[in-house]
């Protein structure tokens, strides 16, 4: 009730940062005049440092619900808050990571990453120096630091997918969209960045949304998952993954968990 | 170390088979290999030309041999009136040319953002630009009369519209998904533009340049011949009219020098301001 009060007020107490409230969120997009929902009174509160994963068929809502917590996409009925702040428009303190990495061609790598930084104005301004120390920062936690002055068509899909990641972080976010983020890497390349999104997250301390099709990454990544139904009269489920850091894949514990999560799709 | 470089070189033009004078020998052959394989056919046309002329095998009076034409463009230029035509026909087409780079890029820019000012002026740039700008001449000079006015506007008529359609589609090729990214990382109007969609329009305005600098010569050339007694391409009609075919053929290598000089400019001008498109991969 507090926090309600607080938050209306546009001020946001430390401890809702990285907080992220969805309540009696619906959304439907009108597809040659029939209205087809999308998401129906969804009610979900993540944590802050939490890592929420979202599954689900395709067309189930996934990116939907990304692009309305990146304020890209507006909601229908219901209540978005992150860190006590409701949602309306793009903000500084969500950075969205899409499928594709989205570099600007045209810019060297270091100059992608600085990329948010630069583009702040006003007393949010940053100083050019202390931008591209920041964006050499995040280029070396992602492993890049060799590419600085690369193109981005000078890149692998992985590398480049990488940059988009450091580009993200170094505008130091309270929460990370991620929308399939390793969906077209190949499966080795995949499994090294799940490791090292993992270890960023760890040391970031950001809170993390992302979505995927990869059941496997959705157990190795996710405190919870969040099991978005096809059919809109289903409710959407949580499961927990209650598996120590870090996680091994092999592990039967682990398997069990891919296993229920195949159950929520009647796929077992 | 260049002492030694001079010395292989001595070496290897003198056929020694030493692998240390392998290198240079090999860099020349490759070095003359490129200049030949990019103008070797150049070289040879002009050869043939001047040997045509003299053996006879075309009417030396309509291909005069090289040094013919040579002699004859240096006596243009020192004595003739071929600098002050080459001097009118820059500055006619240059005019014409900036003022159509300034008028096709901004507007182009703004049209291909605003999707109902594209629509709304697209069926009358298409009127405009499909009316050939040679049959719009007689007009303008009855609004202009016959002198340089005329001439500066049909060249830049002819210009603007390659310029101007190509920046538009370079603005509607942008892709959104990047204009959707930067949104996200909370940039405003102005950046959105200055950022993504002017870089990314970039590549298209510059063919634009190329083919609008293309049309400015034509347009330079045919209204030269039609009315004026200065400038290139008066020039060539006036020499051919004269009966001075070497001097023809000089105003035509003027011309045709212009042109590459024109599409070198704006190469270099590319690789400096795109060089992320050809960097090696
Ligand atoms: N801009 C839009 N206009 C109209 N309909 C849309 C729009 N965006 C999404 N939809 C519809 O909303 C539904 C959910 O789309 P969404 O992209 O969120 O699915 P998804 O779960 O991300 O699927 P996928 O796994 O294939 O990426 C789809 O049926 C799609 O047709
Ligand atoms: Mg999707």
């Amino acid at each position: 009730m507090t926090a309600a009060a607080l938050s209306a007020n546009g001020s946001s107490p430390a401890s809702t940062r990285g907080e992220v409230s969805i309540r009696d969120l619906s959304k439907s997009f009108r597809i040659a005049g029939r209205d087809f929902p999308v998401i129906r009174n969804l009610n979900v509160a993540i944590g802050a440092g939490e890592s929420l994963v979202i599954v689900g068929a395709s067309g189930s809502g996934k990116t939907t619900l990304l692009r309305i917590l990146a304020g890209l996409e507006t909601a229908d009925a219901g209540d978005v808050r992150v860190s006590g702040r409701q949602v309306s428009g793009v903000g500084a303190e969500r950075a969205m990571i899409f499928q594709e990495p989205r570099l600007l061609p045209w810019v060297n790598v270091l100059g992608n990453v600085a990329f948010g930084l630069e583009l702040r104005q006003g007393a949010r301004k940053v100083p050019r120096r202390e931008a591209e120390a920041q964006a050499r920062h995040y280029l070396s936690l992602v492993g890049l630091t060799d590419f600085a002055d690369a193109f981005p068509r000078q890149l692998s899909g992985g590398m480049a997918q990488r940059v988009g990641i450091a580009r993200a972080l170094a505008v130091q976010p309270e929460i990370l969209l991620l929308d399939e983020p390793f969906g077209a890497l190949d499966a080795m390349t995949r499994i090294t960045m799940q490791n090292e999104l993992t270890r960023i997250w760890h040391e970031e301390q950001v809170t993390m949304v992302l979505v995927t099709h990869d059941l496997e990454e959705a157990v190795y990544l996710a405190d919870r998952v969040l099991v978005l139904p096809k059919e809109k009269h289903r409710a959407p489920r949580l499961l927990d993954i209650d598996l120590p850091r870090p996680r091994d894949r092999s592990s039967p514990a682990f398997t069990r968990y891919r296993e229920a999560l195949l159950q929520e799709f009647g796929l077992h | 170390m260049s002492v030694q470089d001079v010395n292989s070189t001595v070496v290897a033009l003198n056929g020694e088979e030493e692998t240390g004078g392998q290198k240079p020998l090999q860099s020349l052959l490759e070095g003359a290999g490129r200049f030949l394989s990019r103008y070797g056919l150049l070289i040879g046309f002009l050869l043939l030309w001047h040997v045509a002329s003299i053996q006879r095998w075309v009417n030396p009076s309509v291909f005069p041999p090289l040094d013919d034409i040579a002699a004859a463009f240096w006596r243009g230029m020192t004595q003739g009136s071929l600098l002050a035509d080459l001097g009118i026909s820059l500055q006619r087409s240059g005019i014409a040319f900036v003022a159509a780079v300034a008028v096709a890029v901004p507007l182009g820019l703004f049209m291909g953002q605003i999707r109902a000012v594209e629509r709304a002026l697209d069926p009358i740039l298409q009127l405009f630009r499909q009316t050939s700008a040679l049959a719009l001449y007689p007009v303008f000079i009855l609004l202009l009369g016959l002198g340089e006015l005329s001439k500066v506007f049909v060249i830049f008529w002819a210009t603007i519209f390659p310029l101007l359609l190509s920046t538009i589609g370079g603005v509607k090729e942008v892709d959104p998904k990047l204009v959707e990214m930067a949104r996200v990382y909370g940039a405003s109007r102005l950046q959105v533009f200055r950022r993504v969609v002017l870089p990314g329009a970039l590549p298209s305005i510059f063919v634009g340049l190329r083919l609008s600098a293309t049309m400015a010569l034509l347009m330079l050339i045919a209204s030269e011949m039609i009315g004026a007694n200065q400038g290139l391409g008066f020039q060539v009609m006036n020499a051919q009219f004269n009966f001075q075919i070497p001097l023809m053929f000089s105003a035509i290598f003027l011309l045709a020098a212009l042109g590459l000089a024109a599409n070198y400019t704006i190469v270099l001008l590319q690789r400096r301001l795109c060089r992320w498109s050809n960097a090696p991969v």
